[in-house]
C-alpha cells in the first residue's frame, strides 16, 4: 500500500506523517512537493501539518491553490482517500473539498496539548476499525483550528453521519471544558459527502508511540491502512 | 542612488583625514579607535571605521569578556568543537554529534518584545544548521520585573508570542526553559534562547571561507534597511527613548527561516559547500570578517551584487544591516553550478558576492571600485580589557547577615502561597502556547521532568537539556550562584537520567566598566570553571550579553539599575537508552520516597525568604561538589538500571515544594517526614522547621520506587557513598507532611489549583 505525503513549502509535519505511515504503519511512503502537477500512482494522500507558505494570508489559502491540490482534487473524486491533518484540514477546507471554514482559536492563542475525541463516525476507510463512541487521546497544535460552520451546515453534518470527531471529556462527555479552540458542535473532523476526504485538527501521526505520550493514533492509520488493503482485495478478486 | 553614494564617498574623502571625533558614533572608544587607526596605518573611510566599530563591539567582539572566558574548561574526551565557531559540538555516539548554543535577544525585546524574541529564536537556529545540524529542541530562559508590574505583563506576553510564532513555524519544538521574575529585570529583560541540533560527526560544518579560489554564495532573504547597528545598539546600555531605536530590532520570518534551513542542510549532506556561516550581529560584515578569520584568507566582496529589499540603501547600510534569515556559503568554483541547482526548488535569493583570495584584507568593492580595504587579523582582534574591580561593599553586608526571620505560625499556608509565586508557578500557561511535540520526538515534555528529553530515531539514544540560573544566589554571592547554576543544570539532567555532556552559557551582567558589575563578571566566570571542571561538563560555547542596565527616574533620584548577575547555565546529557528515563511525577501508588544528600539549616537567597519575608539576605546554599557529583552519578545508575523511574530535584522552594510537585502529574499524594535526611541525623545540627520545608540546600534528589526495590536502591545508595534516608510513601489524594513540632495536610487538587491559576490569570 503506498501513501503520498504532500509537502508545501512550510509544512513541518510531513516528516512526522512519513514515519508514521512509513516506519510505524508500514505503508510505503512517497513524498511529492506542492509544484507537482501529477501525483505518482498511490492508494492515499495525506496533506500534513505545519504553516505552508507561512500562513501568513489565512491558514492554507495559498496552499490550497498550489499546482498539486488540482490533482489532490481529481484523486478524491475519483474516491481516493485523503486525509488533512491540521494544516492539511485547513488547506481542504479552504479549496472546498470540505465544508466550513478553520479559524482563530477562541483563545487566541496557539494551543499545544492532548485533548480527547471521540470517534462520532466509525466507517471506513478512516476509522473503520474503531469503534463509535470510542475515545481517544490525541494531541493538537495549531492557532487556527476553531470550526466554523452555520447551524444548517451542523445539522447537515450530523444527520448525514459527516462529524467524524468531537472535541470530549475523557470520559467522552460533551464538556466546554475539552474543547481547545471553541469549535462548533465540538467539531475536531469532518469527512466529504462521500466520506473519502477526512480533515482533522488533532494529530494522529503524533501518536503513535507510548514513549512519547499516546498510542492512539495508531487505530486511525490502522483503519487507513486496513480499507486500503481491503480495496486492493476488492479490486483484483 | 548614485548620487547617495556620490555624497557618502566626499564624505568620506573629507573625513578621512580625521575622524576620531566621530569615534563614538561607530561604537568606539577615542583610544580605541586610535589603535585602530594604528592597526590600519593611515586614517579610515566611514565605511571601515563603521565596520570595525560593530566588529569591536561587545556584542561580536567580546572585549570585556575574553579574557575571562579564557578561564573556562573548553576540553574533554567527547568535545569535537569547542568555542570559536556557530555552536558547540560534543559526540553522542552512534556516529552522532549534537550541536548547541545559546544566545541572548535582550535589548531587542526589551524595545519590541516580540519581534525580539521572535528573531533571538531565529538566530541561534541557524547558528545550529550553519553547523550541519537538524535543529531537534529550542529551550528558553527568561527574567522579567515583577509580575504585577503591567510593563512585565506587556514583556512577558510579547516575549512569549514571539517565541512561539517563530519556533512554533520553524516546526522546531520547544522543550524547556527557566522563567524567574525579579525587581532587577523591570525595564532590562532577559531572553535567552538555546538550541540543539543532530548531526551525522561526518557532515559537520564550519564557519571558514575555505580555499583560495572559492567563491562566496549570499542565500536567503534580501537586505534591508532593519535592524541597521544592531550590534552597537545591544552593548550600549537603554536611554529613556529606546523606543526611537526600533528599527534597530529586526524583523523575522520563520516561513523563510524554514526554508533556508532545509536548503542549508540539503547542501551541507550532499557535502556540496567548504563553510558555512549565518549572518548575525553586524551582519554580512562580520559574517564574512569571521570566515575570513577563520581560514587565514581574504576575501573580496562586491557590496552591489547583495540582494537588497530597497532602493538607495548605501554599501555601509548593506554591510551592516541586520537582515534576518540570510546565511553566506563557500564555494568551491567548479560545484557552482551543482550548488544553485540543489537550491533552486527552495526559491530563496541567491548571489555570488565574493571570492576568496590569499592574504589578510577584506576589500569591499562597490562596482569594481575599492570601497574598504581593511586587514582581517585586526577587525577581528577586538582590544580586550582586564580591569580593576571590587565587590560592592553592601552586597558583602547583605551576604553576610544571618537570615533569622520570625517562623511563620501556619508553614502549610506559606506552602500554598508560595507554589502560586510566579517564580514556583506552574508554567504550563507558556509552554502550551509553544508547540513541544512537533518532530514527533518530546520523550519528557515541559513540566514532566526537570530536563527535556528527546529521542533520535532509529536509535536508542535520547538527548536532554535544561537551563538554570537563580537570581538571588547570583546577586548575594556571583561565585556561589554560578556554582549553584551548573550544579543545579546537572542534577536537572541527572534527574531524567541524562549523563551531562557540556555547558552553553549566558552570562547576563550590567556595565563592565563599572567595578562592581566587573567584580560579579570576575567571580560569576570563577564559579562556571569551578563548578565545570568539578562536574566534567566543559564550556563549548556561549553568549555575552552586557550593558544590561537602564536610567531609573524615581523618588531616589536618576540612578543607574543594573540587572542582578544573572549567569545562565545550558547544559546537554545524553541518555544511552531513552526508554530508562525518569519524570517528576509519582508513577503509583505504595511507591517508597527516598532523599538523597542532607537538608541543611539554610535559607540564604531562597525564594521563601523572599516572598515570605522580603528579604534577600544571606549565604547562598553550600554546595559539596564532590557530594554533587556522587549523588548525581547515584541517580542516574539508578535510572539506567531501571530501578527508579521517579526523581525531582530540590530547588527552588526546598523540600516541600519538590514534594508537592510529584503529586501534580497524576494526582497521587503522598505522606513524608520531611526532618529525615536533615543535618541533624548526619551531624548532629538542628534545622528550623521552615528550612526543613522550604530551605534551598543543594545537592538533594527526592526518587520514588515500588517497595519491593527498596533494598537493591538503598544498597546502591550506601555503596555509592552517598547520604540517603527513607522519607515517605506515595498513595491517597492528599500532601502530608511532618516535622517536629508540627504537620501540613492539603488536597493535591487544591495545591495544584494554586500553581496553575497564577501565570494563566497574568496570561489571560
Amino acid at each position: 500500500m503506498t501513501t503520498i505525503v504532500v509537502g508545501f513549502p512550510g509544512s513541518n509535519c510531513d516528516q512526522d506523517a512519513l514515519w508514521a505511515f512509513g516506519e510505524v504503519a508500514g505503508c510505503e511512503t512517497l513524498y511529492v512537493p506542492h509544484s507537482e502537477r501529477e501525483l505518482p500512482h498511490a492508494d492515499a494522500v495525506v496533506l500534513p501539518g505545519g504553516f505552508s507558505y507561512g500562513d501568513y494570508l489565512r491558514a492554507g489559502a495559498l496552499a490550497a491553490r498550489s499546482p498539486v491540490m488540482s490533482a489532490v482534487r481529481d484523486f478524491a473524486a475519483r474516491g481516493g482517500p485523503v486525509l488533512g491533518i491540521c494544516n492539511g484540514f485547513q488547506v481542504l477546507t479552504e479549496c472546498g473539498l470540505l465544508p466550513g471554514a478553520l479559524a482563530r482559536n477562541t483563545g487566541l492563542h496557539f494551543v499545544c496539548r492532548d485533548v480527547h475525541v471521540r470517534v462520532e463516525r466509525a466507517a471506513p476507510p478512516f476509522t473503520g476499525l474503531c469503534r463509535a463512541g470510542e475515545v481517544l487521546r490525541l494531541p493538537v497544535a495549531h492557532h487556527d483550528g476553531r470550526f466554523v460552520a452555520s447551524d444548517e451546515l451542523l445539522a447537515r453534518l450530523e444527520g448525514e453521519g459527516r462529524i467524524a470527531l468531537r472535541y470530549v471529556a475523557p470520559d467522552g462527555a460533551r464538556d466546554p471544558a475539552a474543547n481547545p479552540n471553541g469549535s462548533d458542535g465540538d467539531v475536531a473532523g469532518v469527512v466529504n459527502e462521500r466520506g473519502n476526504v477526512l480533515g482533522m485538527m488533532p494529530h494522529p501521526e503524533r501518536a503513535v508511540d507510548l514513549l512519547t505520550g499516546s498510542d492512539d493514533g495508531r487505530v486511525l492509520l490502522a483503519s487507513l491502512l486496513d480499507a486500503l488493503v481491503g480495496a486492493a482485495a476488492e479490486a483484483t478478486s | 542612488m548614485r548620487a547617495g553614494n556620490a555624497t557618502e564617498q566626499a564624505a568620506s574623502r573629507a573625513a578621512r583625514l580625521d575622524l576620531s571625533e566621530r569615534a563614538a558614533e561607530f561604537g568606539l572608544s577615542r583610544v580605541e579607535y586610535e589603535a585602530f587607526v594604528r592597526g590600519l596605518g593611515r586614517q579610515p573611510t566611514v565605511l571601515e571605521a563603521a565596520m570595525t566599530g560593530a566588529l569591536w563591539s561587545e556584542h561580536c567582539g567580546y572585549k570585556n569578556s575574553r579574557p575571562l572566558l579564557r578561564k573556562l574548561p573548553t576540553d574533554g574526551p567527547q568535545v569535537l568543537q569547542g568555542p570559536g565557531e556557530n555552536a558547540g559540538v560534543v559526540d553522542l555516539g552512534h556516529g552522532l554529534a549534537l550541536a548547541f548554543k545559546m544566545e541572548s535577544h535582550n535589548h531587542p525585546s526589551a524595545v519590541e518584545p516580540v519581534q525580539g524574541a521572535a528573531t533571538g529564536v531565529g538566530g541561534i537556529l541557524r547558528d545550529i544548521f550553519a553547523m550541519g545540524a537538524r535543529p531537534v529542541a529550542v529551550l528558553d530562559a527568561l527574567r522579567f520585573g515583577p509580575l504585577e508590574h503591567p510593563r512585565t505583563r506587556y514583556l512577558l506576553a510579547g516575549v512569549v508570542d514571539g517565541i512561539a510564532s517563530y519556533g512554533n513555524a520553524v516546526g522546531v519544538p520547544t522543550v524547556g526553559g527557566d522563567l524567574a521574575f525579579h525587581d532587577g529585570y523591570l525595564e532590562n529583560p532577559l531572553v535567552n534562547v538555546m538550541a540543539l541540533g543532530i548531526l551525522p560527526i561526518g557532515r559537520l560544518q564550519s564557519g571558514t571561507v575555505g580555499e583560495v579560489g572559492n567563491r562566496l554564495l549570499y542565500v536567503g532573504s534580501r537586505t534591508g534597511r532593519d535592524g541597521l547597528g544592531g550590534a552597537v545598539f545591544a552593548s550600549a546600555d537603554l536611554s529613556g527613548d529606546s523606543g526611537a531605536d526600533r528599527p534597530a530590532v529586526q524583523v523575522g520570518d520563520p516561513f523563510l527561516e524554514k526554508l533556508l534551513l532545509e536548503a542549508t542542510l540539503a547542501l551541507t549532506e550532499a557535502k556540496l559547500v567548504d563553510g558555512v556561516q549565518d549572518m548575525g550581529a553586524a551582519g554580512l560584515t562580520s559574517s564574512v570578517a569571521e570566515m575570513a578569520h577563520r581560514a587565514g584568507r581574504g576575501v573580496e566582496l562586491h557590496v552591489d551584487r547583495v540582494p537588497r529589499r530597497e532602493r538607495g540603501m548605501t554599501p555601509l547600510e548593506v554591510m551592516l544591516s541586520e537582515s534576518q534569515e540570510r546565511m553566506v556559503f563557500s564555494v568551491r568554483p567548479e560545484r557552482a553550478a551543482e550548488v544553485l541547482a540543489a537550491l533552486t526548488r527552495f526559491e530563496l535569493d541567491a548571489a555570488w558576492i565574493g571570492e576568496v583570495v590569499a592574504g589578510d584584507r577584506l576589500r569591499i568593492f562597490e562596482r569594481g571600485t575599492l570601497i574598504a580595504d581593511l586587514p582581517v587579523a585586526l577587525i577581528n582582534e577586538a582590544p580586550s580589557y582586564e580591569r580593576e574591580h571590587a565587590e560592592d561593599p553592601t552586597v558583602r553586608i547583605t551576604r553576610e547577615t544571618v537570615p533569622d526571620p520570625p517562623q511563620s505560625r501556619d508553614l502549610g499556608a506559606v506552602l500554598g502561597r508560595l507554589l502560586a509565586t510566579p517564580d514556583l508557578a506552574s508554567k504550563r500557561p507558556i509552554w502550551s502556547r509553544y508547540d513541544h511535540q512537533v518532530r514527533t520526538d518530546t520523550v519528557v515534555a515541559p513540566g514532566a521532568g526537570d530536563a527535556a528529553v528527546v529521542r533520535i530515531k532509529g536509535t536508542p539514544l535520547g538527548v536532554a537539556a535544561t537551563v538554570d540560573a537563580n537570581p538571588r544566589f547570583a546577586s548575594l554571592d556571583p561565585y556561589q550562584g554560578a556554582v549553584l547554576a551548573v550544579a543545579e543544570a546537572a542534577r536537572n539532567l541527572s534527574c531524567v537520567g541524562a549523563t551531562p555532556l557540556g555547558v552553553t552559557d549566558n552570562l547576563n551582567f550590567g556595565n563592565p566598566e563599572r567595578s562592581a558589575v566587573y567584580h560579579q563578571m570576575v567571580r560569576a566566570v570563577d564559579g562556571l570553571r569551578d563548578a565545570c571542571v568539578a562536574l566534567g561538563t566543559p564550556v563549548t560555547g556561549g553568549n555575552v550579553s552586557l550593558y544590561n542596565q537602564w536610567r531609573d527616574v524615581g523618588v531616589d533620584g536618576d540612578v543607574e539599575r543594573a540587572v542582578p548577575p544573572t549567569p545562565i547555565v545550558g547544559m546537554v546529557g545524553v541518555l544511552h537508552d531513552v526508554r530508562r528515563h525518569a519524570v517528576v511525577g509519582i508513577q503509583r501508588e505504595g511507591d517508597l520516597l527516598w532523599l538523597l544528600g542532607t537538608t541543611l539549616d539554610e535559607l540564604g537567597g531562597s525564594v521563601y525568604l523572599a516572598r515570605e519575608h522580603g528579604l534577600e539576605i544571606g549565604r547562598p546554599p553550600r554546595c559539596d561538589l564532590t557530594l554533587e557529583a556522587a549523588v548525581q552519578q547515584a541517580v542516574r545508575q539508578l535510572v539506567a538500571t531501571g530501578l527508579v523511574d521517579t526523581a525531582h530535584d530540590c530547588g527552588d522552594g526546598g523540600l516541600a515544594v519538590a514534594l508537592a510537585e510529584m503529586t501534580f502529574a497524576n494526582g497521587i499524594g503522598l505522606t513524608g517526614d520531611v526532618a529525615a535526611g536533615t543535618a541533624e541525623s548526619h551531624s548532629g545540627g538542628t534545622v528550623r522547621a521552615d528550612a526543613l520545608l522550604f530551605g534551598e540546600s543543594a545537592s538533594r534528589i527526592v526518587i520514588a520506587a515500588p517497595a519491593e526495590r527498596a533494598r537493591e536502591i538503598e544498597a546502591h545508595l550506601t555503596a555509592a557513598g552517598v547520604p540517603w534516608a527513607l522519607l515517605g510513601e506515595s498513595g491517597g489524594c492528599r500532601l502530608e507532611l511532618r516535622w517536629p513540632g508540627g504537620t501540613l495536610n492539603f488536597g493535591v487538587d487544591r495545591l495544584r489549583d494554586a500553581h496553575e491559576r497564577t501565570l494563566a490569570e497574568a496570561l489571560a
